[in-house]
């Protein structure tokens, strides 16, 4: 490995957002590793390759025929006690849908990098959160990361996180803007990741010298328990995310949150934002409180389980809220700003205004500026949208 | 030992569930089982229940080489022995879990995969599948199929596995020697095993084997076996009984014709032809690569 040691056994390297997802798969030392090629996610599986034809990484690769299968192939190896990997993209988790269902049904751990990139038709290879979001009812935790280095994190504490609930994982970064750009990684050492994560033991497993069956049928009420169980623990994930961040902050200097607050005190517009957008919507907070503006910012990096109790908080003093969409759920709108509008009104703070702005659909680049004139737009306007504003249109 | 035990919730008179019981008795120890939705899974129980001693996996229709493949190269990770064996229908097979299948073959997957080919999709009531011949009824063929059976052991064989076979329960010494020759491979191993269906070929409910056994000395349901894709091998020798004494008993071939009764006569007559010469070539078949893949 090359790069420069700055802590203990970690590695500053220049890395693409896909590569250092690799790098988190490797520390993870997964032992079956099922994948099918798609562009943008590609470099993730040709990296896991290299790694595994140097000896580096000991598990086994499976080239599926599909992502379906590669889905399947999982949640068996998972039910045999294999800790397993995947990554995929658009297409590709669009086909793994029933799949996603039945690894959370059958409570397997599953940790999955998705690259957001948009679904054809028309065909596009560009950065769009509508691939995953559509996931969001399949009983997995979703994480949208802001670097090539938060992904390689999140993978991390995705593994501690999942395997101690037993429920699947999904790390999520933007096509190109993060899977192709470079940036400097931290790469943290074997042995401080062996403290972060244990070896997967699960109590119960498909152990050919004791024979359990998994997936019978059942009684409605048994198929009501298994869900309701799929329900409780991801509530035990949102105590779970935020220890597994706080953990792995002691130990690489890194932590994280299920939300970051940035400059969110005495602000009078607040920009809500999840994934690369997040760190352009940081830039723009900057510049406008440069100019007078107060402005924040409240990144959603958790998005399964909902944090709705710590978005409420974050937003309690906010004047105006901005939530950006690099999505639209067709025929309603912003799908962010959808569950933030739902969790303040079930929290008692409906009073909030709330509005939706729609940017960078399909990859149409989001700047700064662009940013910024969105949270002038929310500062300007009176009341709420009920129909989403096209940021482009602005 | 018997594996699959009493109590299940098969119909009374079914070929599979003794097919079922045949085939894990002669498998090894250490099997795990992959069950396809299919009248097998209902076999295996309800939850939380298990007619079997072996440890099951229901996966997704569509899933389940895909699944014995994932299983199969965790416990080769995790440095345990298994034998991983698939129970499947012929929809499962033949229709929705074929690019799975072709996958994992393709990929020579460490495992056994068993197909139990009932000649349609029996569980959800008898609909056709690409597994039903030609002229049967059934309640997605009304008028009888207009299409025929897909030649699923050749498609199987193109991918040149070291094992496929196909069997029937109502010759259990060729069938569990089948099982146990694939017991003793490694790699992809596939068993076609032909079971009649009582409510779906209408027939009596003690009729399913001796309708098999017709079947199988009318050449119609031939016993033969192939190594490495190329190395064909007729395991017992029919009689050549005129089609129509298999095709008389069944319901779901009531309404043929004389002459399409001499037209699938004709068909099997061509199809046999051509077994018997795979078979003959055996003799002057050059050992194909992958022959190491056998223990």
């Amino acid at each position: 490995m090359t790069g420069v040691e700055t802590v203990a056994g970690q590695r500053r390297m220049l890395l693409t957002g896909n590569h250092a997802v690799a790098y988190g798969a490797l520390r993870a030392k997964p032992q079956v590793i099922p994948v099918y090629p798609i562009t943008p996610q590609t470099p993730v599986l040709e990296k896991l390759l290299e790694f595994a034809q140097t000896g580096e990484l000991t598990g086994e690769m499976i080239t599926v025929e599909s992502e379906h299968s590669a889905m399947a192939a999982c949640i068996a190896a998972s039910l045999a006690g294999a800790r397993v990997f995947t990554a995929t993209s658009s297409q590709g988790i669009a086909l793994m849908h029933e799949m996603l269902h039945f690894a959370a049904g059958a409570r397997t751990p599953v940790v999955m990098v998705n690259v957001n990139r948009t679904l054809a038709p028309p065909w596009g290879f560009w950065a769009d959160q509508t691939d995953s979001l559509s996931q969001r009812d399949t009983g997995w935790m979703q994480f949208y990361c802001e670097s090539g280095q938060e992904a390689l994190d999140t993978v991390l504490q995705a593994y501690r996180v999942g395997e101690s609930v037993l429920l699947p994982a999904m790390v999520v970064i933007e096509a190109m803007y993060i899977s192709h750009t470079l940036e400097p990684v931290e790469v943290p050492g074997e042995e401080v990741v062996a403290r972060f994560l244990p070896p997967f033991e699960p109590e119960r497993r498909l152990d050919p010298a004791r024979p359990l069956s998994v997936g019978n049928t059942t009684t409605p009420a048994q198929w009501r328990a298994n869900r309701l169980a799929m329900h409780e623990a991801m509530g035990q994930a949102l105590g779970a995310v935020a220890a597994a961040g706080r953990l792995y902050g002691e130990l690489t200097g890194r932590g994280y949150g299920a939300t970051e607050s940035y400059r969110t005190e005495d602000a009078r517009v607040v920009l809500v934002a999840a994934g690369g957008m997040a760190g352009t919507a940081r830039e723009a907070v900057d510049r406008l409180r440069e100019a007078g503006v107060p402005a924040g910012l409240l990144r959603l990096r958790l998005f399964r389980p909902f944090p709705a109790a710590e978005i409420a908080t974050a937003l309690a003093g906010a004047g105006r809220v901005a939530v950006v969409d690099r999505n639209c759920s067709i025929g309603s709108g912003g799908i962010f700003c959808q569950e933030v509008r739902a969790a303040l009104s079930a929290l008692g703070q409906g009073g909030n205004p709330v509005l939706s702005y729609i940017a960078g659909l399909g990859g149409v680049n989001v700047s700064p500026e662009r940013m910024m004139q969105i949270a002038r737009d929310a500062l300007g306007r009176e009341g709420t949208n009920p129909e989403p504003i096209q940021a482009e249109g602005l | 030992m018997d594996r699959f035990v009493s109590g299940h919730a098969s119909c009374p008179g079914c070929a599979v569930a003794l097919a079922v019981r045949f085939v894990l008795r002669s498998v090894p120890p250490d099997a795990v089982v992959v069950v396809a939705p299919s009248c097998v899974a209902i076999m295996m129980g309800p939850m939380p229940l298990s007619s079997v001693t072996v440890p099951v996996f229901h996966t997704a229709f569509e899933t389940t080489a895909a699944a014995a493949s994932g299983l199969a190269r965790a416990y080769r990770a995790r440095g345990e022995r298994a034998t991983v064996v698939c129970l499947a229908g012929d929809g499962g097979t033949y229709d929705i879990g074929l690019q799975a299948l072709s996958g994992a073959a393709e990929r020579n997957e460490d495992f056994i995969y068993v197909c139990f080919d009932n000649e349609a999709y029996q569980n959800t009531g008898n609909q056709k599948s690409s597994a039903t011949p030609w002229g049967a009824r059934t309640a997605s063929t009304p008028g009888g199929k207009r299409t025929r059976k897909k030649e699923i052991m050749e498609i199987i064989a193109a991918h040149r596995i070291p094992y496929a076979a196909t069997a029937s329960p109502a010759h259990p010494d060729d069938l569990v020697a089948k099982v146990q020759r694939a017991s003793e491979m490694r790699g992809t191993r596939f068993l076609l095993i032909t079971c009649p269906c009582v409510p779906g070929w209408g027939i009596g409910d003690d009729a399913s084997l001796r309708v098999l056994r017709l079947g199988v000395e009318s050449r119609a349901v031939p016993l033969y076996e192939i190594e490495d894709g190329t190395r064909y091998r007729i395991t017992h020798q029919p009689a050549g009984i005129p089609v129509a004494e298999y095709l008389g008993p069944q319901a779901r071939f009531a309404h043929l014709s004389d002459a399409d009764v001499a037209a699938i006569q004709a068909d099997v007559d061509l199809r046999w032809e051509a077994l018997q010469e795979r078979a003959g070539r055996r003799a002057h078949g050059r050992e194909p690569v992958g022959g190491e893949s056998r223990v």
